[in-house]
């Protein structure tokens, strides 16, 4: 099993949840988060005095799969998330040792799908 | 304390009474009817600049109204388009528009009086007049941001609303009302009988056409259809603040309607509360409607349902029954939401704020509804078609007339500096690519749609 934990920019999350779902990978957490990578924040000002933002929103999706559905889902993530440009993002893989469903008890693979 | 105060109030009181006719005394012999004439006159402007003064707040509850509901990554955008339209508006409607509108015609527009020029600083009931109809004028300024919201160059707006100000407006305006100033001005509309006692269509629809206009030349937000076709929601963001927005606008209306009278007369309750009536049977009715339809007693569809109401008794609310009122009211709550469905579902016009089917549909339907209700000369009066005909003649030239040139309006915009934002800007929120400045600084406000 492999926790699959992609960064991508707030307004692509829309393209990336049509491409999952085509991928038939229905299952997924969404948090709003702030982070920076590569690309350069942006400037504001207030009253007139300069202000650099930094930090920008991202989205962070975390995905819990069997080892078949990996490469899919990360195809999936790519498809939708990508535009080219800097900030597109990035995607981890993690091992994950176990899984349980609070409902039932099931473990590991059982529990994921 | 009191007992000393109370007589020494009185006593001062007695004594302004009684100056201005101790002093007129000494003039020629006043008489009972010249006293009479200057306090009534006195009561008209204290109660119109009242009444503008209300019109003018209007300004606040449609800011709050379309920051309610559109996104927040939009707010100070619209929060300034709101600002500055009121702002340019009363420049260019004193400088240029009040002479095209009220000034000496010549039978397609005024020609004097630009500024208020030759009319003396002071009492003259000229600056009493102008101050109203400039809060007119900048109302059918605003009605246009919020179909326009999310997705329009800031600079064009800018451009676009001084234009309305300076002659789309006005000169409308002039076929209707040119001769409220001027009594022997030659108003066409006027002269036929047209009866829009407060603005269904000269205010309403001509701002609501120019709306339809703006939103056709722009296209949908995106993320507005899918793939398929079909509408998305896009959420307000704030329904607190659009509900606030609805009260003061409503609580405006009582400037709106019953200001119009321009005299301090019992006519002024009449109309507060044909107009009252007509807001609050838009309310209910656009509520039962979005009950039926949507399954949900959905807050937006009554928010606009109120002001349906009051958009369609704004022509006819002084000639008009009370039951007649929330008949016309009613029907326009009704109307709204079918409107609203039909715009999203129909014809894909994006309007973010429902502007079109509240103000266009509904100032329409408020203008028609006079020539059925009217109790002199309506059709349901025994007036026959006449009155009726006359009214859609009015509607039908509004349409004409603002649609035409703002479809031309904003198409020579896009052309020229550009209508639209680019779609990184759209998406990342006009807040910062246009002003560089967020609403909600210290709050998370995230854009993940």
């Amino acid at each position: 099993m492999k926790l699959i934990i992609a960064y991508i920019q707030p307004h692509k999350l829309n393209d990336v949840k049509q491409s999952l779902y085509k991928a038939e990978v229905y299952r997924m957490s969404v948090t709003n988060s702030l982070g920076c990578g590569q690309q350069k924040g942006y400037h504001e000002s207030y009253r007139g005095v300069p202000l650099e933002v930094n930090l920008l929103k991202k989205i962070r999706l975390e995905i819990a799969v069997n080892e078949g559905f990996v490469e899919k889902t990360v195809q999936a993530i790519i498809a939708g998330a990508r535009t080219g440009q800097i900030g597109d993002g990035k995607i981890f893989v993690v091992d994950l040792p176990e899984c349980i469903r609070i409902r039932t008890g099931e473990r590991g693979g059982d529990a994921i799908g | 304390m009191k007992r000393v105060k109370l007589p020494l109030a009185w006593m001062v009181c007695a004594v302004l009474i009684a100056m201005p006719v101790l002093c007129m005394a000494e003039d020629a012999a006043p008489t009972l009817e010249s006293v009479k004439a200057e306090l009534q006159n006195n009561i008209n402007i204290v109660w119109t600049c009242v009444a503008a003064f209300l019109v003018f707040f209007m300004q606040a509850g449609f800011a709050l109204v379309e920051t309610g509901f559109t996104r927040a990554k939009n707010a100070v955008n619209i929060l300034m388009k709101n600002m500055m339209d009121f702002s340019i508006g009363s420049l260019a409607f004193f400088i240029v528009g009040f002479g095209l509108m009220f000034g000496t015609s010549n039978g397609l527009f005024g020609t004097s009086m630009f500024g208020l020029a030759g009319t003396e600083p002071g009492v003259s009931w000229n600056w009493t007049f102008l101050i109203f109809q400039t809060v007119f004028a900048a109302t059918a300024a605003t009605i246009v941001s919020g179909a326009m919201a999310e997705r329009t160059k800031f600079v064009s707006y800018l451009v676009y609303s001084a234009i309305i100000s300076l002659v789309i407006y006005p000169i409308f305006g002039s076929w209707a009302w040119g001769n409220l100033l001027l009594t022997d001005n030659n108003s066409w509309l006027a002269k036929l009988g047209f009866h829009d006692f407060a603005g269904s269509t000269v205010v309403h629809s001509i701002g609501g056409w120019l709306a339809l206009a703006g939103a056709i030349t722009l296209g949908p937000r995106i993320g507005k259809y899918g793939a398929d076709g079909k509408p998305r929601a896009i959420l307000g963001h704030s329904m607190p603040l659009a509900t606030l927005g609805v009260f003061i606008l409503w609580f405006g209306w009582f400037g709106f309607n019953p200001g119009s009278t321009t005299a301090g007369n019992g006519m002024a309750g009449y109309i507060a509360v044909t107009t009252n009536l007509a807001g609050a049977a838009g309310a209910l009715t656009a509520l039962i409607t979005s009950w039926k339809i949507i399954k949900k007693p959905d807050i937006g569809m009554t928010l606009n349902g109120a002001l349906a109401g009051l958009v369609a008794i704004t022509a006819p609310c002084d000639g008009v029954t009370p039951v007649s009122a929330i008949i016309i009211g009613g029907v326009a709550g009704v109307l709204v939401v079918l409107s609203v469905l039909f715009f999203d579902y129909v014809v894909k016009i994006d309007d973010p704020v429902g502007a079109i089917s509240v103000h266009a549909v509904n100032g329409c339907w408020g203008t028609l509804s006079y020539g059925l209700f009217a109790i002199n000369g309506g059709l349901f009066n025994g007036g026959g078609l006449k009155q009726l005909g006359i009214q859609a003649l009015g509607a039908g030239t509004a349409f004409v007339w603002a649609f035409g040139l703002g479809i031309i309006l904003f198409w020579i915009l896009r052309k020229t500096i550009g209508l639209r934002t680019s779609a990184e800007e759209e998406l990342k929120g006009l807040d910062i690519g246009e002003h560089g400045n967020e609403a909600y600084a210290g709050f998370q406000v995230f854009t993940n749609e």
